[in-house]
């Protein structure tokens, strides 16, 4: 009967995927150069678990499991929440984490294309809230770390063996951490980023992961993958308003480039924001919620209570996307506005 | 680097160089244009079905057995929206009844067959002096050429002609785009007819009487459009008006009408308004062909070009006679290749699977492709909706068709209407765009075919209520009627007593007055009442986008109820199946 149309021109879910997965490799091999191959085993536990848990919960819910766990989504949520956490995270927090994002955001909404949530986002911000030391004990980049630290080491601090060895030894706070606690200690902005871990734009070697997911970015961009408007719309909305506060008091507010080249900026712009299932599908929504995310981390980052912000921004825009879809519907061929 | 040009410039909401959307499939179209149009060997029998365009069914005016020749009026257009059939040869009639047609229901329809003597005799006809002719007698006379729009919708030409003085046509715009890959028919037709093609554009300018012809053909056709420009440059159309060609960038689906006007004037038309409101009118260029036949030679429409191409030895396009059967379209091909497992009719975007290879070339057919897995795979297990907005991306109309989705498939067809389901159409491109292969067109006519359904149901709903209201009103109104009788007559018997009783004395006068008037004010709040509710009724049932364009589907639906039903009646009482056409016959020509 009538099936057309008969040609199909679209990639599959499982290469889209495939491909986000293909963009995040620059950062990742930028994350091993500059804080160890620990990363690796991070990655690792969390796909592992992401996997299983997926498998699980499809087979609870009576869903075929293979094709499921071959588009490739649970595996994409899980190297997004891994490369949000510390290097060094412990493995049991890798695994909570994971399993929150893919049992309880993903699955227990009714997996692929139904969570309202982004998944990896959820495991980002229950761990962070539930274990705020760990999460914002980031160890330092390999070159300032005053410890070396071998992959020996860091596989002991995964996996809890340290023998004595304080995590405080190799940690060293970020750049968004330290700028916030030392403003609160009457430091200008000019005399805190003299320190050791500030770069030359962000975090002193954490700028080239962000340079290889703005990389990363590019490629997604060129294979159709996202379009302009979430990157575009997030990352100069937060320039702007980093930018106007800067240009008021630039003793008590970073450099705009400090705010886009820190944290999860690049990350969040073309790899969190541009989770389609949990985000709006308006090219006008989109610029919305970007904008909206953009506006919520800088405010969190500036005046709230935790570093960074993008997580929970993202969070609270994905809950307004239902709102934002229905009021941006694009103007239909032949009729007013 | 013009797609990336045309990106930007989209996005920036600079110009309109492309239609909105749309996709790249692959063209396939240089497999069928490598050969001239050919000739296919009069065929013995050939099936017309009576409805191949849209509209009311035409009437029959033959019988069985009657000897017919090339040209004869087989079957006269019905009403204001209908078209003619014509004996495509000479030949008797064979059979008047139900035979399988080429549509997706596949269920059979009324058609009449001819079984061709071999002697192609033409009947007498002869060219008219259409310059000089007065346009409503041409009008009238196209009623009978049997001309419908041959771009694949079947339209009746003569309704599409007729203007008036809230209709003034400024501007013809000539549908060369031929978006759907595979078709190449009017590519075909251009390269090798443009100089009679731009004599039927001239009629349809005469008759129209408009001040620009405007040809838009997409810009994988180069010889088609050189040719279209030097017949344009020859023809005696371009001293008067402005003639151009136009050539689009290649983007299915710029050949839909609507697309293609805005493409080449600009303008777009408004979705509850006709092209004909804002000046404008669009014809396919083997349409405006027809017309020069008819009126220059007094041929009506008896066959038209269809491209034969997929899985077959030889494709090409061939001039096809109406009621050729499939079969011996895909024999002049050289024969279906190995693997062939199914036969469409139009393109791969817009097209439908055939129930048989033995159903006719109707008016409408422009295509017909051989297909095999190799050619069109089966499409693999739909996966959930991934809210990636591919779909709205390259929907043409700007829909938002993962909503619509959405809506469709939990059955909230309000919400569905209310993100203008009705504007879409369906041309795929959302189906063809989506990584999860979600069948979303399918989604669509089916919410679209539930929401006429409902519209109808209430609508009968509605129209019971009335009739119920009234009998209530009725009886009510007889039971009044009756008490008034009785109290008359009792009046009357009490007047007679008393005047037994006491026949010197005046008897009171009987007061009905005060009662009459009771209830004639009764009466008139129950019709008030009434009317209201009516008023009421007529607002809430009144669709909202559906109304304009629909007639043209809701007459369809119908009339695929009343087939579906008469293809029961004929399984449970096959015996009776001649009783049952005649049926359906009487009813379709009541309406």
């Amino acid at each position: 009967m009538s099936r057309s149309p008969y040609l199909s021109g679209a990639p599959s879910v499982s290469v889209i995927m495939v491909k986000v997965m293909l963009a995040l490799v620059p950062a990742i091999a930028a994350y091993v150069w500059v804080f160890g191959a620990g990363i690796l085993v991070v990655l690792a536990l969390a796909s592992v678990t992401a996997l299983a848990a997926e498998a699980l919960m499809l087979k609870l819910r009576n869903r075929p499991i293979k094709p499921f766990l071959m588009d490739g989504s649970a595996l994409l949520a899980a190297w997004l929440l891994a490369l949000s956490l510390p290097p060094l995270a412990p493995w049991w927090l890798v695994v909570v984490g994971t399993l929150f994002a893919i049992v309880i955001a993903k699955q227990l909404y009714g997996g692929l294309g139904y969570n309202p949530f982004n998944p990896a986002m959820v495991g980002y911000a229950v761990l962070l809230i539930s274990f705020p030391v760990i999460m914002t004990h980031w160890p330092a980049p390999l070159e300032l770390a005053q410890a070396n630290l071998s992959f020996a080491n860091q596989l002991q601090y995964i996996f809890g063996a340290s023998n004595g060895l304080s995590l405080d030894a190799v940690s060293m706070a970020t750049p968004l951490d330290y700028l916030k606690t030392q403003l609160t200690l009457h430091h200008s902005v000019q005399e805190i980023t003299s320190a050791p871990q500030f770069g030359l734009l962000g975090a002193q070697g954490g700028e080239w992961v962000v340079g290889a997911y703005l990389l990363g970015g590019l490629y997604l961009l060129q294979q159709r993958l996202i379009t302009w408007h979430l990157p575009t719309a997030f990352l100069s909305v937060l320039a702007l308003i980093a930018g106007a506060f800067y240009l008021v008091d630039a003793t008590h507010f970073a450099h705009p480039l400090f705010h886009l080249f820190t944290g999860a900026s690049m990350l969040g712009a073309f790899f969190i924001i541009t989770d389609p299932v949990s985000g709006p599908t308006t090219p006008k929504g989109k610029l919305v919620f970007a904008a909206g995310i953009a506006v919520l981390t800088y405010l969190i980052r500036v005046y709230g209570g935790y570093p960074d912000g993008v997580a929970f921004s993202v969070l609270l825009m994905n809950m307004c996307v239902p709102l934002i879809d229905a009021w941006t519907q694009p103007r239909v061929f032949g009729h007013k506005k | 680097m013009n797609a990336l040009v045309n990106i930007v410039k989209q996005n920036l909401g600079l110009g309109s160089i492309a239609v909105n959307g749309g996709v790249h499939p692959p063209e396939h179209k240089q497999e069928s244009t490598t050969q001239a149009i050919g000739q296919l060997p009069l065929p013995k029998r050939l099936v017309l079905p009576l409805r191949q365009h849209v509209g009311n069914l035409p009437k029959v005016l033959v019988a069985v057995g009657d000897q017919v020749l090339k040209g004869q009026l087989l079957a006269e257009a019905e009403g204001n929206i209908s078209a003619a059939i014509h004996a495509p040869t000479s030949g008797t009639i064979a059979v008047i009844g139900d035979a399988l047609i080429p549509h997706p229901s596949g269920l059979p329809d009324r058609c009449i067959t001819i079984t061709a003597d071999g002697k192609d005799e033409w009947i007498a006809h002869s060219p008219s002096d259409w310059r000089k002719e007065d346009k409503t007698t041409l009008l009238e006379r196209l009623r009978h050429s049997g001309i419908v729009g041959l771009g694949g919708a079947a339209f009746p030409t003569q309704v599409k002609l007729l203007t008036n003085a809230k209709s003034l046509v400024d501007t013809l715009v000539i549908n060369a785009a031929e978006c759907e890959p595979y078709i190449t028919c009017d590519d075909m037709l251009m390269r090798e007819r443009a100089d009679q093609i731009l004599k039927g554009v001239e009629i349809a300018q005469h008759l129209l009487g408009a001040n620009q012809c405007l040809i838009g053909i997409e810009d994988n056709k180069p010889e088609a459009a050189e040719a279209m420009r030097l017949a344009c440059t020859n023809s005696p159309l371009a001293q008067s008006v402005t003639l151009k060609v136009v050539v689009v960038p290649t983007q299915y689906p710029s050949g839909d009408a609507r697309q293609l006007i805005r493409l080449l004037t600009g303008i777009e038309v408004p979705a509850n308004k006709r092209s004909t409101d804002v000046g404008l009118q669009c014809f396919n260029v083997a349409t405006v062909l027809a017309l020069h036949r008819y009126f220059d030679f007094g041929e009506p429409a008896l066959s038209r070009i269809v491209t034969m191409t997929g899985n077959v030895k030889i494709p090409a396009n061939f001039e096809v006679l109406f009621g050729t059967l499939v079969t011996d379209l895909v024999k002049a091909g050289g024969g279906a290749l190995e693997e062939t497992d199914d036969y469409i009719m139009g393109g791969p975007m817009m097209g439908f699977s055939l129930p048989s290879a033995d159903v006719p070339i109707t008016k409408a057919a422009n295509c017909i492709i051989a297909s095999a897995p190799n050619l069109f795979a089966p499409a693999p297990p739909a996966m959930p909706c991934i809210r990636c907005a591919r779909c709205a991306d390259v929907c043409p109309v700007s829909l938002q068709p993962q909503e619509l989705y959405w809506f469709a498939k939990s059955s909230n067809l309000e919400k569905a209407r209310d993100y203008n389901l009705f504007d879409c159409i369906e041309c795929g491109c959302c189906t063809y765009a989506c990584p999860s292969n979600i069948p979303l067109v399918q989604y669509y006519r089916f919410a679209k075919s539930e929401i006429i359904a409902q519209d109808r149901a209430k609508e009968a709903a509605d129209l019971a209520r009335e009739r119920n209201d009234f009998r209530l009103m009725r009886i009510e109104r007889e039971k009044q009627e009756r008490a008034e009788k009785h109290a008359q007559k009792a009046a009357g018997a009490k007047a007679e007593v008393a005047n037994a009783e006491a026949a010197k004395t005046d008897a009171a006068p009987v007061n009905e007055t005060p009662d009459d008037s009771a209830m004639a004010a009764k009466k008139a709040a129950i019709a008030a009442a009434i009317e209201r509710a009516k008023a009421q009724k007529a607002s809430a049932t009144a669709p909202q986008n559906v109304a304009d364009a629909k007639p043209a589907v809701q007459a369809e639906i119908a009339e695929i109820d009343a087939r579906r039903e008469a293809a029961k009646q004929a399984v449970s009482e096959q015996t009776l199946s001649e009783q049952a056409l005649d049926n359906i016959a009487s009813t379709q020509d009541e309406k």
